[in-house]
């Protein structure tokens, strides 16, 4: 017994190394370029540099917001619809709804082009039909129509999971107590699949705050979101990795703070449910 | 409201497939416009079969996600298994959380921070050229882990602890007791990593922007190829493995299927 | 004198992270006996057992096995089998393959497998399941396959960790049948660890009682039940009247402000010691007859019997009686010299055996999961 546990216990060790190497060390070489310039002196100056890029940081978080927002009042009634179909018809939506995940995201994101460009498919419509064309492409909504349809499936998955977790004596419990459609929302469901809806917004906001392809396709190059801004950086050569490494890391941090509310917010309503 | 909630599921699954619906069409434009259909033609797919770019792009996307899904399927069970011997809640609290992160932080962090940590032993190194294919099989290797081992881990949880030593009650090593006993309880779980680690490979387009150099994979090419004005050739290779992914998809469901059928028979 | 001891613990202690889980335990176990370990949860039962099948290294002492020190010798070289809890079946395996598992290991030749397993299939009433799913089974099936597959494996010694908790009441009657049948067919000695004092007393030949990593005694289930060797053994096998007494002489003891003749001696002269009377020996008398008297403070009527508590000078006891009682009549009693047992003072005296909070005890049968570890 004793044998097999430590055996057992060391087989894990070549993860623990890799993990070291490739996990702990890159994160650590972000911090070790971000405070250092080109030529490896520990300086500060990066940091300054940071307030060229606040316009791009607030883009990227009120974009990134919206389109959490969107992509959960899209999802949430979605997930409802979808618990009250047969145990058949959920599987074969839920598949249809992972299905696009499977395709390549720069594609899927591409083929929004034909639809929305100045002489696509929506435009040509409305011209056949007489009207005037819209401006679709190249603009801020179609930024987030973009990051919605990208990260879609990444908000639906853990809330329909936690929906179709709810016991359905519950429910019965909750109608049997005189909740109304919407008490039965607010006071039972909402609350128990709270987790699901977390990380589901974690799910979506991380890719979305950070993401530089959207924009770039999407946006026309107007807009400069910090995935973007990082990516140029990084793109025009190894002088600029310095900085880069300092947007980066910024960006990391920002993501840690939002996953540590989300957290808190998942923490405290488990010991609600307790109490 | 029944009517009501149907309608609002099709009018989702419209929004989610009208791309791909779209370029499945235009890929059989005969004109190179992406958005005006003037005719039926297979001339885009021919395109691609002379295409070695993408033939090569495509052999280094099976090889690494191969690869990277097998090697991170076997190191994931091995850290599983040892992730849960560990006696100590902070330590594995503290193990975890590491394992976490490459699943947690944003593509484009993850994807930088190794390039950064592969350029700079290259530099060590005295490499003309850093990145390659081991950088982009190592990227995907640690990005694959955490979900080897958390899909691996909540079977390991559910057997029974008893199990293991059942075996060595019954005479099996210890080395017996994991290949006999152990491994085929936590085989549904050990082959979802798998095939979740193939996949997320397959698709990988951020990390391996920023690992691969030259040796370019399959989402890179489809990055090149989107960064001019866009040819319907880009929609008929995505076609293409849209309709393979399909056809693996069913492959495998119905194999699962099968698999579970042979079991209840015996 | 060889083989007499198959197993035999010397001076055993085990601590889990700094906690004690047995403190200096000796016991012989004789070739071919059912012997139980029999406690409540978290007294170490489950730890000696696993000791035994050499999932659990003593800190200190020895564990000998036919007479040989078999200390640090791995599960798989031990000729010992074991029952799971929960029986440990392998889900990935049918009913067959699971019997047929430890003789696979060993290389057994197919047809002399094949024999034995269907003869351990026969023996366990199982014949015609041997193409069956585990989660296809029912508890008392999945438990006859653990049997099976443990005594296919011709082990000199059975170890069976509370093997019948988690089947239901009646079936685990039957079951205590089978179990006891199958030892006595096979001849092998069989250690079970339970919970529960009737299964122990109506299975074992001797009963080992365990508490706080400690043996509080060892003995035949009627030395155990008749002569306790203190407080926490007259609670736990059966109900007790513990009372604080003095030993007056040699076959004279005080208690509850009296004086009674007893059977017991070879105690000091006035030495304190705890008294033992079980409910069932004590006679409900008119008042005039009556050694003690008493006020009835509650009845609860279980078929066989009355089970009344009467209130002696503030201390309650447990009377069973098939006189109809009345809440607060006078009664009398009346105790025989036999049914008086004395036990010398131990640290569990003043614990047990007052029913002053008495309401239908709760039963120690929630603890199936225990001493996990």
């Amino acid at each position: 017994m004793k044998n097999s546990a430590l055996g057992r216990r060391i087989i894990a060790c070549p993860y623990y190394v890799w993990a070291a190497i490739f996990i702990i060390v890159p994160l650590i070489m972000i911090v070790y370029y971000s405070v250092t310039n080109p030529s490896g002196n520990i300086t500060l100056d990066n940091f300054l540099l940071l307030k060229k890029y606040g316009k791009a940081f607030l883009l990227s978080i009120t974009y990134a917001l919206i389109s959490t927002i969107v992509t959960f009042f899209i999802a949430y009634p979605l997930s409802y619809a979808m618990t009250k179909l047969k145990m058949s018809s959920q599987r074969l939506i839920l598949m249809m709804v992972i299905f696009p995940m499977w395709m390549n995201f720069l594609i899927r994101t591409y083929s929004w082009i034909s639809i929305l460009a100045n002489t696509g498919i929506i435009n040509s419509f409305l011209v056949s039909l007489g009207l005037e064309p819209l401006k679709l492409i190249n603009t801020p909504g179609a930024i987030i129509l973009g990051m919605v349809y990208d990260f879609l499936p990444y908000m639906v998955l853990p809330i329909y999971t936690a929906m179709s977790k709810i016991d359905r004596s519950l429910l019965e419990a909750s109608d049997d107590l005189g909740c109304n459609g919407w008490q039965k929302l607010k006071k039972v469901i909402f609350p128990l699949t709270l987790p699901g809806v977390v990380s589901g917004i974690t799910m979506v906001f991380v890719p979305s705050v950070s993401t530089f392809y959207i924009s770039q396709k999407l946006g026309g190059n107007k807009t400069m979101l910090i995935g973007d801004a990082i990516e140029y950086l990084f793109n025009i050569g190894p002088d600029h990795y310095n900085v880069a490494s300092t947007l980066s890391l910024v960006l990391m941090v920002l993501i840690l703070i939002s996953m540590a509310i989300m957290n808190r917010f998942t923490d405290e309503t488990d010991e609600g449910v307790i109490i | 409201m029944k009517l009501l909630s149907k309608l609002y599921i099709a009018l989702i699954l419209i929004f989610l497939y009208a791309p791909i619906l779209v370029m499945f069409i235009f890929s059989f434009n005969s004109a190179e416009s992406v958005w005006v259909f003037e005719g039926f033609s297979l001339d885009w797919y021919k395109e691609l079969i002379f295409n070695t770019t993408m033939l090569n792009a495509l052999q280094h996307t099976l090889i690494i996600a191969i690869l990277s899904a097998f090697i991170s399927t076997v190191l994931g069970t091995a850290a599983a298994i040892g992730i849960l011997q560990l006696r100590k809640k902070i330590t594995k609290s503290l193990v975890m959380s590491v394992t976490n992160i490459p699943m947690m932080n944003a593509d484009i962090v993850t994807g930088i921070s190794l390039m950064l940590l592969f350029v700079f032993f290259g530099k060590l190194l005295g490499l003309t050229e850093s990145l390659g294919f081991f950088t982009v099989l190592i990227a995907h290797i640690t990005f694959n882990l955490p979900y080897v081992i958390l899909s691996v881990m909540p079977k390991l949880q559910q057997t029974d602890s008893h199990l293991p030593e059942a075996a060595l009650d019954l005479g099996c090593t210890p080395l017996q007791a994991f290949f006999k006993v152990v491994l085929p309880s936590i085989m549904p779980g050990v082959f979802s990593g798998f095939i979740m680690a193939f996949t997320l490979s397959l698709d990988d387009f951020v990390i391996s922007y920023f690992t691969c150099g030259h040796y370019q994979t399959l989402p890179i090419v489809i990055y090149n190829m989107t960064k001019k004005t866009v040819t319907p050739d880009a929609y008929a290779l995505s076609t293409i493995i849209f309709v393979a992914v399909f056809v693996l998809l069913i492959l495998y469901n119905t194999m699962q299927n099968k698999s579970e059928r042979k079991v209840a028979k015996r | 004198m060889k083989n007499e001891n198959i197993v035999s613990l010397k001076n055993i202690s085990v601590a889990f992270d700094g906690e004690t889980v047995l403190d200096d335990i000796s016991i012989d176990i004789h070739n071919g006996e059912f012997i139980t370990l029999l406690g409540p949860s978290g007294c170490g039962k489950t730890t000696t057992l696993r000791i035994i099948a050499g999932f659990v290294e003593p800190q200190n002492g020895d564990v000998f096995f036919d007479d040989n020190k078999i200390n640090g010798v791995p599960a798989h070289k031990r000729q010992v089998n074991t029952i799971f809890q929960r029986y440990a079946l392998f889900p990935h395996l049918n009913v067959y393959e699971n019997v047929a598992f430890g003789l696979r290991i060993k290389k057994t030749p197919e047809a002399e497998l094949d024999a034995k397993v269907k003869d351990m299939l026969r023996l366990v009433n199982l014949t015609g399941l041997e193409k069956r799913k585990i989660d296809t089974l029912s508890g008392g099936q999945q438990q006859r396959v653990a049997i099976a597959r443990a005594i296919a494996n011709n082990p000199k010694v059975l170890l069976l960790d509370e093997p019948l908790a988690a089947l239901d009441l009646k079936l685990r009657k039957d079951m205590q049948t089978e179990l006891k049948k199958i030892q006595q067919q096979l001849g092998i000695t069989f250690i079970f660890v339970t919970h529960d004092q009737e299964e122990a007393l109506s299975m074992s030949d001797r009963v080992v009682v365990m508490d706080n990593g400690k043996i509080q005694q060892i003995g035949t289930p009627k030395d155990i039940y008749n002569e306790p060797k203190n407080a926490f053994v007259a609670d736990f096998i059966g109900e007790s009247n513990i009372l604080d007494g003095v030993m007056l002489c040699d076959r004279l003891a005080e208690f509850s402000g009296k004086k009674f003749e007893c059977l017991d001696g070879g105690f000091e002269k006035n030495e304190p010691v705890d008294v033992v009377v079980r409910p069932e020996d004590v006679d409900i008398v008119p008042l005039e007859k009556g050694m003690l008297e008493g006020v009835v403070t509650s009845i609860t009527f279980l078929g066989v019997h009355y089970e009344i508590i009467v209130d002696i000078g503030g201390f309650k006891w447990m009377i069973q009686t098939t006189d109809e009682q009345f809440v607060g009549d006078r009664v009398g009693l009346y105790i025989e010299p036999d049914a008086i047992h004395i036990m010398k003072k131990s640290e569990y005296s003043g614990k047990y055996g007052d029913y002053s909070s008495y309401s239908e005890e709760i039963d120690h049968l929630s603890d199936v999961e225990e001493e996990e570890n």
